[in-house]
């Protein structure tokens, strides 16, 4: 297995005159609802626990007011938590003093914000040699290592143009070419393609997956898009009210939502592109040697085409190549009919 | 003496104390300050001199050179350059320039206090908690009553109407750097600090270029407020434009006030224009679309 790139520990973080104090009242069983009301402070994470792990893609989802903005957050101490501990390569970065902070965050973690937050009185190679400039870089190095990131993200040509003359998703691909170009090992993505038209954002999010392929980043990336989620997703952990409700591949999280907010979360995705053949594959199920084979790896949408076919049976080839079980339509069915309960 | 209110502390030894106090002050004090203020006071005459010195055209020349480089639009060069002329047809140039060196000094000393104390106020809501009622009362106290202890303190002349000026001018532009800098769009801030900005960084690439626009608009109210502050200022010594609207006042010469009055109006709008170009220059800098 990988190893953990951030872990975040028992990580609360509570709005308000006296965090600390309020923390203690929800140690001691105060719900969120009963400290606004009673105390005027507000629980935004309460008792975090997560791995992530080193060049993954890990979704942290959730409904606006779940406090998915809050925890990216604290992974480059933009916010502070009130309790807890947040380790990067087992470093606890709550240790660190203004200056190794400012290091950490110029060369270690990166970010792309939801309405890019680009500099408008910069020029497009300006902004993503920023965070370059800031570390010191000299300016030609700068500007030419800025060049290779706008290329890699498709935007020669706009070198010298303004972040105001660009479309929306080429203003994006400059917040994220400004991410990689201080090579940090950590990008943190907090609503990045939110505000991107459908299209633009499907682009986008191939683009990323891409990126990731050949670069190897960690990212976490935030949304409140399920689909978005699962696409991008190795790992997703979904966040209501403050606390984590569960954490698991997107195929785990739809076989087996933790509970009945995550199950109703759910509910209306796609599931036949999400569940894998191999996990419902009947091993009792004996095959024809003409019928049609299935990677396990595949989605149950894959399996649809066979069946169109005409193949009252398909056969599961599990990852060693030896025939697994097989898969009949009605299993497929009850399938995809066991998240609408 | 009746009062319609029951007088229950004794104001008028209050009011000696404080005299008392201030004379001490300008005794103690008064020829150090003099020195301090005097490369000061040899700047503004060197400026006003110069100006009066140089040919007409020249002057003529700066201005529009200056308007040039603030706003890089034609129209606005000829325009400053006709109301100059019309300035110098009016027959009041050498008054002109005097006004044109007080005011330059006062606006350039306004800016470089100012702008540190609006952005000091923008950083801590404490600074401008207390900023804010001084502020209020600089611009509510009546002007005359600033005169007093500047005219004590360095006599009449050309050191107290500055400083004069600079009290009465000086609240726009450090509320304007302030509010400036709050209204930044604090997305871009947090994305300065995201990649690891100092808070100076954040300051300089981030806040006081985005909030530039709102910076000139303090400039520019500043600029305006010290020009109506030369009539006043002429009263202490000031001379210049002012000082010829005295006259007409004193000598009841309805002439003499308008001519200089125009005089005034005509420096105004010159200054306008050239604040308001550079301010359209930097305001379309940060929002370019098209090219």
């Amino acid at each position: 297995m990988r190893p953990v790139k951030i872990r975040v520990e028992n990580v609360s973080k509570v709005f308000g005159r006296d965090p600390a104090g309020a923390l203690a009242k929800v140690r001691a069983g105060m719900d969120k609802g009963q400290l606004k009301a009673e105390t005027d402070h507000v629980l935004g994470l309460h008792d975090v626990t997560l791995d992530i792990r080193a060049g993954e893609t890990f979704v942290i989802m959730g409904l606006s007011g779940s406090g998915k903005s809050t925890l990216i957050r604290h992974f480059n101490r933009l916010i502070e938590p009130t309790g807890g501990r947040i380790l990067f390569d087992g470093d606890d970065i709550l240790k660190y003093d203004a200056a190794r902070l400012q290091a950490f965050r110029r060369r270690k973690v990166a970010m792309v914000f939801q309405r890019f937050a680009l500099l408008p009185h910069r020029t497009v190679a300006e902004n993503v040699a920023y965070g370059l400039f800031l570390d010191g870089v000299p300016r030609a190095e700068a500007l030419r290592r800025a060049g290779e990131q706008i290329a890699l993200v498709g935007l020669s040509g706009f070198e010298g143009s303004y972040p105001a003359q660009l479309s929306g998703g080429m203003q994006q691909r400059v917040g994220l070419a400004r991410a990689l170009a201080t090579d940090a090992e950590v990008l943190l993505m907090d609503e990045a393609f939110s505000a991107l038209d459908p299209l633009i954002r499907h682009d986008m999010q191939v683009q990323l997956k891409e990126l990731q392929a050949r670069l190897g980043k960690t990212i976490v990336f935030i949304t409140h898009d399920l689909d978005e989620a699962l696409m991008l997703g190795d790992h997703i952990a979904i966040l209501k009210d403050g606390t984590l409700r569960q954490v698991g591949t997107g195929a785990e999280i739809l076989a087996r939502p933790a509970d009945d907010y995550v199950a109703r979360f759910v509910r209306d995705v796609n599931r036949s592109r999400i569940l894998l053949c191999g996990a419902f594959a009947d091993a009792g199920l004996s095959t024809a040697p003409d019928a049609p084979v299935i990677g396990a790896e595949a989605t149950l949408e894959a399996a649809f085409a066979a069946f169109a076919g005409g193949a009252p049976v398909v056969a599961v080839r599990d990852g060693d190549g030896r025939i697994a079980g097989a898969l009949t339509p009605q299993r497929v069915m009850e399938a995809l009919a066991r998240g609408q309960g | 003496m009746t009062s319609g209110f029951p007088e229950l502390w004794d104001t008028r030894s209050f009011g000696r104390a404080l005299d008392a106090a201030f004379n001490g002050i300008v005794a103690n004090w008064g020829e150090t300050l003099e020195i301090i203020f005097m490369p000061v006071l040899r700047a503004i005459t060197g400026l006003e001199r110069g100006l009066q010195f140089l040919p007409w055209w020249v002057v003529v020349a700066l201005f529009c050179a200056a308007t040039w480089g603030a706003g890089r639009k034609v129209v606005p060069v000829i325009v400053v350059a006709a109301l100059l002329v019309l300035l110098g047809l009016l027959g009041v140039w050498n008054d002109a320039m005097a006004t044109v060196a007080l005011m330059l000094a006062a606006t350039v000393l306004s800016v470089l206090i100012g702008v540190p104390l609006g952005i000091a106020m923008s950083r801590s809501d404490r600074v401008r908690g207390g900023m804010l009622p001084v502020l209020d009362i600089m611009q509510t106290m009546p002007i005359f009553v600033y005169l007093i202890p500047f005219v004590m303190l360095f006599g009449p002349g050309k050191i107290p109407a500055l400083l004069a000026t600079i009290v009465f001018a000086i609240p726009p532009v450090i509320r304007l750097t302030d509010l400036g800098i709050r209204q930044v769009d604090a997305e871009i801030v947090e994305a300065a600090r995201a990649f690891g900005a100092s808070p100076r960084q954040q300051l300089w690439t981030v806040q006081v270029p985005l909030a530039m626009p709102t910076i000139m608009a303090g400039i520019n109210q500043t600029t305006m407020m010290a020009l109506s502050m030369v009539v006043i200022a002429s009263m202490i010594g000031a001379g210049g434009l002012g000082y010829q609207v005295l006259q007409g006042i004193q000598r009841l010469e309805v002439s003499r006030g308008l001519i200089a009055g125009l005089g005034i109006v005509l420096l105004a709008i010159i200054f306008d224009r050239i604040a308001q170009s550079y301010g359209r220059r930097v305001q379309a800098n940060l929002h370019r679309e098209g090219k």
